[in-house]
């Protein structure tokens, strides 16, 4: 299993775009939360972005699909559209298996 | 034809949103308000031009703004592609009268986990909309998220959903689309924006290039079913709606001056018609483009403006020419009377010659339009072809009132060519300029074959062109022969001489009866005076 790190460097940064209360993107909420509660500890932030509020944010980070997942940290940018719901291709597409992996080899050192 | 689709709209009360694109609204009598249109074509053929300048003139003359939603282009390159045409956008986009939006898809930016729909996309309209109160919407090229969302069944759905959205809002679309093989849009948007379908074409034939226009679909709505040629210039597109045009034009009873006192005799006393259109014939050096040289003078002296399309000569060539019959014209060219284009039939297809003509037209609007010479634009057609553009060229001029004279080369061993035979009909007068040789001279003779609806000389006259410009005289017509030149001024000599000795013998002979009178009246008063002195005897 995971290894709670000390290390502070290591941080994620995801921004969520969704639409009000559209199931999809309810879904996508729930689904990044778990994930991250699960992979990330605490060393992650997310911030929710309601296009219904917002909707001047939409064209700032074109994003057309909804939900829209944009992973900022750590670089290089990472999207992904749809409701988050398989777990396995997120984490693979986020490459937070690797990361972890890669930091356990650091730690272990 | 205008009348009849405002009458056609009445009738169905389906509303219009003019494009201000020239020649578009003549066919179509706007887009339909409210709704959305589909422009189709080849990659090339002007459809973002055609949707930009829709909401361009949309936002300026109808005060109705809009939204352009890029699919391919960004912010940055629109605006530098506009500006050759004069559109300001940045200007435009700071005073709230046009948004611009770039959506970027492009499929190796991300990966999909799950379901997903294209709400950002909604919003991102909807915000547009909303910021500037658009009521025209341009989405160029919706197609492009084909190749960006591979999920195509979503992206059908939202595209359904999109159309309606567009509906509801009430906004007028135009959505472009590139042409696919044998069908007219390659991912078959057609099917989803049903109401107005406009196809564009750009066509390479002898190397010459045109670009056509058709309203394929036009629901609740009657339309030019034609192909119409358009241009694109730096002014944008102008659309030639040629066969919209009828045989409606009103018949002047106006004169204008032909600028020659004794052609003008001869045509009623007036000079042509206004509106009219006349045609001038002759071999090569009778003098026809003296001829138009002097409607030219006397429209742009009367503060008339005159269109002056040369296709073998260039203007400073028909400038010192005019210059040697004592015709200035350059004191017109900068009093902004007188306008040349000068460019040979060959440079490009009829098509985007009429094309060219008509905007020019539009934008000069001349009382008088030269066109000297137009045999050579049988070099870019068939008989036949020549003959429909010369129709059109007549319908522009008579629509808008113009006199019209155009100038034709008979080859000189003819007498009046076929190709004036096929165009005379569609002319009003036709003058033929013939060179006569006589007496180891040559010399000019003009006459008028035919001038509808007014009285005119039938006699030929001899055409003397001086260095104070045109002049006819009346050739010598006596004894079965037409004389001119040396040989007419011999022959009225001669009958001068005649004329003189007969004159003198009837004075001779009037003398005579004088004096035999004057001897009666002698013999009368003498036999009076004898009856006198006989009664006084008696």
């Amino acid at each position: 299993m995971l290894k709670n790190t000390t290390e502070k460097e290591l941080t994620w940064g995801f921004q969520l775009y969704v639409v009000g209360q559209r199931p999809a993107s309810i879904a996508a909420i729930t689904n990044l939360t778990m994930i991250c509660k699960e992979h990330l500890d605490s060393q992650y932030s997310i911030e929710v972005i309601d296009l219904l509020e917002q909707p001047q944010l939409a064209k700032a980070h074109q994003i057309v699909a909804i939900p829209t997942l944009v992973r900022n940290l750590p670089q290089p940018l990472r999207k992904i559209i749809g409701d988050l719901s398989d777990t396995d291709k997120v984490l693979a597409c986020l490459d937070i298996k690797a990361k972890i992996r890669q930091q356990d080899g650091n730690t272990g050192l | 034809m205008s009348k009849k689709i405002n009458a056609d709209i009445q009738k169905s009360k389906l509303q219009k949103s003019l494009t201000g694109i020239h020649g578009l609204d003549e066919i179509t009598g706007g887009l339909p308000k409210g709704r959305p249109t589909l422009v189709c074509g080849n990659v090339g053929c002007g459809k973002t031009l055609m949707a930009m300048e829709f909401l361009v003139h949309g936002a300026n003359e109808y005060n109705e703004p809009g939204v352009f939603l890029s699919f391919e282009e960004t912010e940055k390159d629109i605006i530098t592609n506009v500006e050759s045409l004069g559109f300001d956008l940045n200007s435009m986009i700071k005073s709230k009268k046009i948004a611009l939006d770039y959506v970027y898809v492009v499929r190796n930016d991300f990966q999909v986990t799950g379901e997903f729909d294209l709400e950002g996309l909604f919003i991102r309209l909807g915000h547009a909309i909303a910021s500037v109160d658009a009521k025209r919407v341009v989405l160029d090229t919706i197609e492009a998220l084909f190749a960006g969302v591979q999920e195509h069944h979503v992206l059908r759905t939202e595209l359904r959903r999109l159309f309606k959205w567009l509906k509801e809002k009430g906004v007028t679309a135009v959505v472009t689309a590139e042409r696919g093989d044998g069908v007219l849009t390659r991912h078959g948007i057609e099917e989803y924006v049903a109401d107005c379908v406009i196809l564009l074409d750009h066509r390479v034939d002898g190397q010459r290039s045109t670009r056509r226009l058709r309203v394929v679909k036009y629901r609740g709505s009657s339309h030019g079913a034609n192909e119409y040629p358009f241009l694109i210039d730096t002014t944008g597109i102008s659309v030639l709606p040629v066969t919209s045009l009828g045989l409606e034009f009103k018949a002047s009873t106006e004169h204008i001056s032909t600028g020659i006192a004794r052609l003008d005799t001869m045509m009623d006393g007036k000079g042509y018609f206004r509106g009219s259109s006349i045609l001038v014939s002759g071999t090569a050096g009778t003098g026809k483009t003296s001829l138009a040289v002097h409607l030219a003078k006397s429209a742009c002296q009367t503060g008339q403006r005159c269109l002056y399309v040369a296709s073998e000569e260039s203007q400073h060539q028909i400038i010192r020419n005019a210059r040697s019959i004592g015709i200035g014209l350059e004191p017109f060219i900068e009093g902004g009377h007188l306008r040349f284009i000068a460019s040979r039939p060959t440079s490009f297809g009829m098509e985007t010659h009429l094309v060219t003509i008509n905007k020019l037209i539009n934008e000069f609007n001349p009382a008088v339009c030269i066109m000297d010479p137009i045999t050579n634009y049988s070099d870019i057609g068939s008989s036949d072809e020549v003959k429909v553009f010369m129709m059109r060229l007549v319908d522009i001029m008579k629509s808008r009132n113009i006199t019209s004279i155009f100038t034709t080369l008979t080859s000189s061993g003819e007498y009046i060519d076929n190709t004036d035979i096929g165009i005379s009909s569609l002319m009003d007068t036709w003058i033929v300029l013939k060179a006569l040789e006589y007496n180891g001279e040559r010399t000019r003779g003009l006459y008028v074959i035919k001038a509808r609806g007014m009285s005119h000389s039938n006699q030929i006259r001899e055409f003397v062109i001086t260095s104070e410009g045109v002049e006819l005289i009346d050739a010598y017509i006596g004894s079965g022969m037409v004389l001119t030149g040396t040989a007419r001024i011999v022959q009225e000599a001669k009958d001068r001489a005649e004329d003189y000795i007969i004159k003198q013998g009837v004075q001779r002979r009037l003398r005579e009866l004088e004096s035999k009178r004057k001897k009666a009246e002698a013999r009368i008063e003498a036999l009076r005076t004898a009856i006198a002195n006989d009664q006084a005897e008696i």
